[in-house]
This record gives C-alpha cells, structure tokens and sequence, in this order.
C-alpha cells in the first residue's frame, strides 16, 4: 500500500463566493464592484444597485493584482457578469494600488467604516478591523464616515497572520481554534511575549511544562485580544462596537476581546439570507463609495 | 588570580577563563532544552584547556538571560555591566557597546574605566535580534553563514516589510517567487535589522568609540549594514560572541580580588 505523507496546513482558511439567490443582475441599473486586497485574504463584492448582489473571499497569492482579478472573476462565477458589465469598480485593500481593472482605489480605512455602517446601520461608532497583517480601531459617524483611527501594522502580534502561526504550531485547524480556545474552564495567565516569534518559543516551552493545547492557546489569544482591546481603548470605544476582518470569525477572540472591554459586539447577520459578511465589509465599502462614484460621474 | 565568567544565552551558553586578566579558555554549548546541563559542560571543558580543576577557580560570576541556570556561581552580573566591562577590556577607547543576541539586543553607554552610565535594551521583538536573520536565511534558503557574503553583493535593497519577522517571512516567499535576487533581499534584510538597531543606539546618542559585540557582530552582511546606518566605523574584537562572558570574568577577578585584601 502506498503511504503519502502530507504535512497539513493548519492555517489554510475555508474560500468561499456565492450569489444572492433570487437576485437578477440584468434588471439593475448600476452595477459596481468592490475588490480588497488584503495581505492575506482578497474579497470581492459585486453589488446591484447598491444591493449585494454576489461575493467571493479568497486567499491573496504573491501577486496582488492576480488575486484581485481572480477574486473577482470568481464572485462573478456562472453569473454571465463580465468585468464590462460593471459600471465602475474600486480597489481597496493593502493591495489596492494593484487592483488593474479598478477606476479608483480608496484606503480599506474608509471602506471598512463605510462597509461597517451599511452592514449594521447608523448606530455604529467604534469598528475593530483584524485584518491579516494589521489591525485597526476605527471611529466612525452615523453616515459611516471615519472620525478617528489606529492601526497596528508593523507588528504580527494580534493580527490574523499571527494566528495562523499559532495554529500551526498548535496543530489546530485554524477554522476552529476559537471554539477550541473557549474549551478551557478558566483563562490561563496570558503569554508573557509580545512578538509572535518570542510567544511561539515561549508556547512550546509551557508545551513541554504539559499545558494542554488548548491551554496554550488561550493563553496565546488572552495576550492577543489584550493588545486589541489596547488599540481600542486608546482610540475610545463607543457604542456601538463592530468586529470586521478575518478574525470577526474568530470566537476565541471576539469573546475575549468582549470581555475585557466590557462591551458586547453587534450580532453577525445571517451570510446566507443578507449577503452581509464582516470579513468583506471592504470590499462592500468599495462597492457603495463605487455606487457614489459612479453617480456622481453621470450627473456630470 | 583565576576567575570565570559564565553568559547563559537563550541560545548559547558561553564560558571564559581569565588567568591575571588573560583569557586562557572558552568555551561554548548550544543552550537548548537543558541550560544548566549545557553550561555545564561548557565549563568542564574550559577548564580543560585551561589545564585547571574547578579548585582552581577563585570566582565565578554568571551573566546572560539563564543566569539562575548556574546557581554555583559565586556572584551575578547583569548584561549590560558585562557588555560595558569587556567593551573596555577589548578597545579602552569604547564609549558604546552594542550587544546583539539571538532574542535580544542592547546598547550600553559606559565611561573610561567600563563602567556602565545608561543603556537600551530591545527583547520584545524578535527584529531587531539575532533570530531575524535566521528564520530569513530559512525562508530565503540559503546557508545562514552565507546571508552575510550574500548581501554583499548587491547594489540596492529589495522593498520589503521587514517591521516584523512573521511579515518579513510572508514577504520574502513572495519575493522569491517573483524571482527577486537573493542579493538584495538579503541586503535589505540586513538593512532593516541596522535601522532597529541603530534607532536603539540614536536613543543614547552617538558616542564613540563604538565597539559590536555578541554572535552577530560576526555577520559581515550586518556589519556593513550598520556601518551605513550609523555613519562611521564599528570596532569588533576578535571574538565578540564572548563578550559577556568575558565582562563577567573581569567582574569575577575584580571580586576576588577585594576577598583575597
């Protein structure tokens, strides 16, 4: 018999694109798109008339501008779209500059807090967007507009990439490593190290204390949700609060970070029944400002 | 007068034997799961070069992050009194000594006689140590010894985000499937490691002589880096990877010597 051994990625994230069912694209009057590039992930939004009308979230290659058309070309999978059907496209995202088809790219900064504002309406104030390779607090007005801001980009610790690193080391699919972290009756004592590469070393050594993997692991995303909830605090939290970017999935971390702040996050809406996704609040974002754009280009 | 100095570090312990403030032995050992054994072993063989039992050691003085590894030790050190002493005892013109580790960096600033006046430390990001050049060597596929020679080679460095390890890696993998030459990712590599290392040293000021101690002082990849950085010449004594345990000797030796009056 033949054996193959695999090494098995343990950071490797679920893709995903689907189309709004019921939904018809030939009826709508404007059509724009969204594409942000993100270090990690890249997800596309195509919306009808300023409605979801389909999405696609994909891992981000080295080439940025491939990712962007490829995450495109698949929210726009068995639709019929083509890129010529839409009316205007901007890009978004770390990769934003090399988003080729786009009329426009706009900082991920304004389109999360504008993604963020159509996803759970006017009430929202403070955004938290943990990205792949930064993390962000956002203040933002009722009209989703950004007041304030901080980010963390020089730095794993915290950020989605981090994590990756950890669940990996961990041999934990990193789908699930917030409801295994949550397994724990008690949070241990947070890893002492900052830096992802320090609290690696320091986690193999309380492995080989005999702390359990889950143990670990939330000790690991204790420190983590501490150092957003630093970012936060410092940019002011007001009500109310949302969580975008890959780690919103992430319940180790929202449930964390929620505790220590004190302050519950608005719900996640149904992906299936609204189309809304606070991983592609981005890329929604730049669909609408695409909408605005596109508007505001005719009425010239 | 027979004293030892003992610098415990993350990743290697290091041993010298001072015989009237003469080096007579060293000795190193990788550190790995078992410090205490490691250092140890280290100090068994030292003292084996030196033709000497361990009666014949007046002082120990320990140093370095594992410094509880080594209880027997006579007296302790901290890391930056080390570096100061033995900046002094290798170039009596030194002023600043930067001491890079595998996990930390330092840089000391200390007067004529070697005695520490401030210092900054960096052990909260593994950019700015020892290990960044490592894990990038790794990711880059090339011989860790060779990063240096490598980067030597080339002209300019490639754009990377090199703020941090963990980004570093993922941008290097992208580099290289760009076909990026290696030259110039590892010069930038290098160049990002100088410009930590050196905003460290900007903090106390620059104060000449400037002497870099610690393993990687050996990597001329990095030295030519920092040089750039710093804007004028870095002393290196000829075997900086013992440079704490050489401080700690001397501090030894000076102890003993107080005892013996």
């Amino acid at each position: 018999m033949e054996t193959k051994e695999e090494k098995q990625e343990f950071w490797r994230w679920l893709e995903y694109h689907s189309v709004m069912p019921g939904k018809n694209w030939q009826n709508a009057d404007i059509i724009t798109a969204g594409v942000d590039v993100g270090s990690v992930g890249s997800k596309a939004v195509v919306m009808a008339d300023g409605e979801m009308y389909s999405w696609s979230v994909m891992r981000t290659g080295s080439n940025s501008s491939d990712s962007a058309k490829k995450a495109l070309e698949w929210a726009m999978e068995d639709t019929g779209l083509t890129v010529k059907d839409l009316n205007y496209i901007v890009g978004t995202g770390y990769g934003r500059v090399n988003v080729p088809m786009a009329n426009k790219a706009i900082t991920e900064i304004a389109c999360h807090a504008k993604g963020a504002n159509y996803i759970w309406g006017p009430t929202v104030r403070t955004v938290l967007d943990v990205g792949g390779q930064d993390v962000k607090a956002i203040r933002i007005d009722e009209t989703g507009k950004v007041v304030s801001f901080l980010m963390n980009d020089k730095c794993a610790a915290g950020t989605g990439r981090g994590m990756e690193v950890i669940a990996d080391l961990l041999q934990i699919p990193i789908e699930e490593v917030g409801k295994v972290s949550l397994s724990v009756t008690e949070d241990p004592k947070p890893v002492s190290s900052t830096c992802v590469v320090f609290a690696k070393t320091e986690a193999v050594g309380l492995l080989r204390q005999g702390w359990s993997k889950e143990k670990v692991l939330a000790a690991y995303m204790k420190a983590m949700a501490i150092r957003m909830s630093e970012l936060i605090e410092k940019v002011g939290c007001e009500k109310d609060f949302v969580i975008t970017g890959g780690q919103s999935k992430n319940i180790g971390i929202v449930h964390r970070v929620e505790e220590i702040l004190g302050i519950k996050r608005l719900p996640v809406p149904s992906l299936e029944q609204t189309g809304l996704d606070p991983v592609s609040a981005g890329a929604i974002g730049a669909a609408l400002y695409a909408k605005a754009l596109h508007e505001k280009a005719l009425r010239r | 007068m027979i004293s030892a100095g003992m610098d415990l570090g993350t990743q290697r312990v290091k041993v010298v034997i001072l015989k009237d403030n003469q080096i007579v032995a060293k000795s190193q050992q990788i550190s790995g799961f078992e410090p205490t054994k490691a250092a140890e072993e280290a100090f068994q063989e030292a003292l084996q070069t030196a033709k000497l039992s361990r009666e014949d050691i007046e002082h120990i003085t320990a140093t370095g992050a594992g410094v509880k590894m080594a209880p027997y030790a006579d007296s302790t050190v901290s890391m930056m009194g080390a570096d100061a002493k033995a900046g002094a005892y290798f170039f009596p013109s030194a002023r600043t000594i930067i001491d890079i580790g595998a996990e930390d960096a330092r840089a000391v600033k200390c007067d004529e006689n070697g005695v520490m006046i401030d210092f900054v430390v960096n052990a909260r990001c593994a950019a700015g140590a020892g290990t960044f050049i490592e894990a990038m060597a790794r990711a880059l596929e090339v011989e860790l010894d060779d990063m240096g020679s490598l980067s030597l080679e080339a002209e300019k460095a490639s754009p990377i985000n090199a703020s941090c390890v963990i980004f570093a890696e993922s941008d290097v993998v992208s580099l290289i499937h760009k076909e990026e030459p290696k030259t110039e990712i590892a010069r930038a590599i290098f160049d990002a490691m100088a410009e930590r290392v050196s905003s460290m040293v900007l903090r106390l000021g620059i104060n000449k002589d400037i002497v870099l101690v610690g393993g990687v002082a050996k990597d001329v990849g990095f030295v030519a880096s920092l040089k750039r950085r710093l804007g004028t010449e870095i002393l290196i004594p000829e075997e900086p990877l013992y440079a704490g345990a050489v401080g700690a000797a001397l501090i030894a030796a000076k102890k003993a010597g107080r005892r013996r009056r």
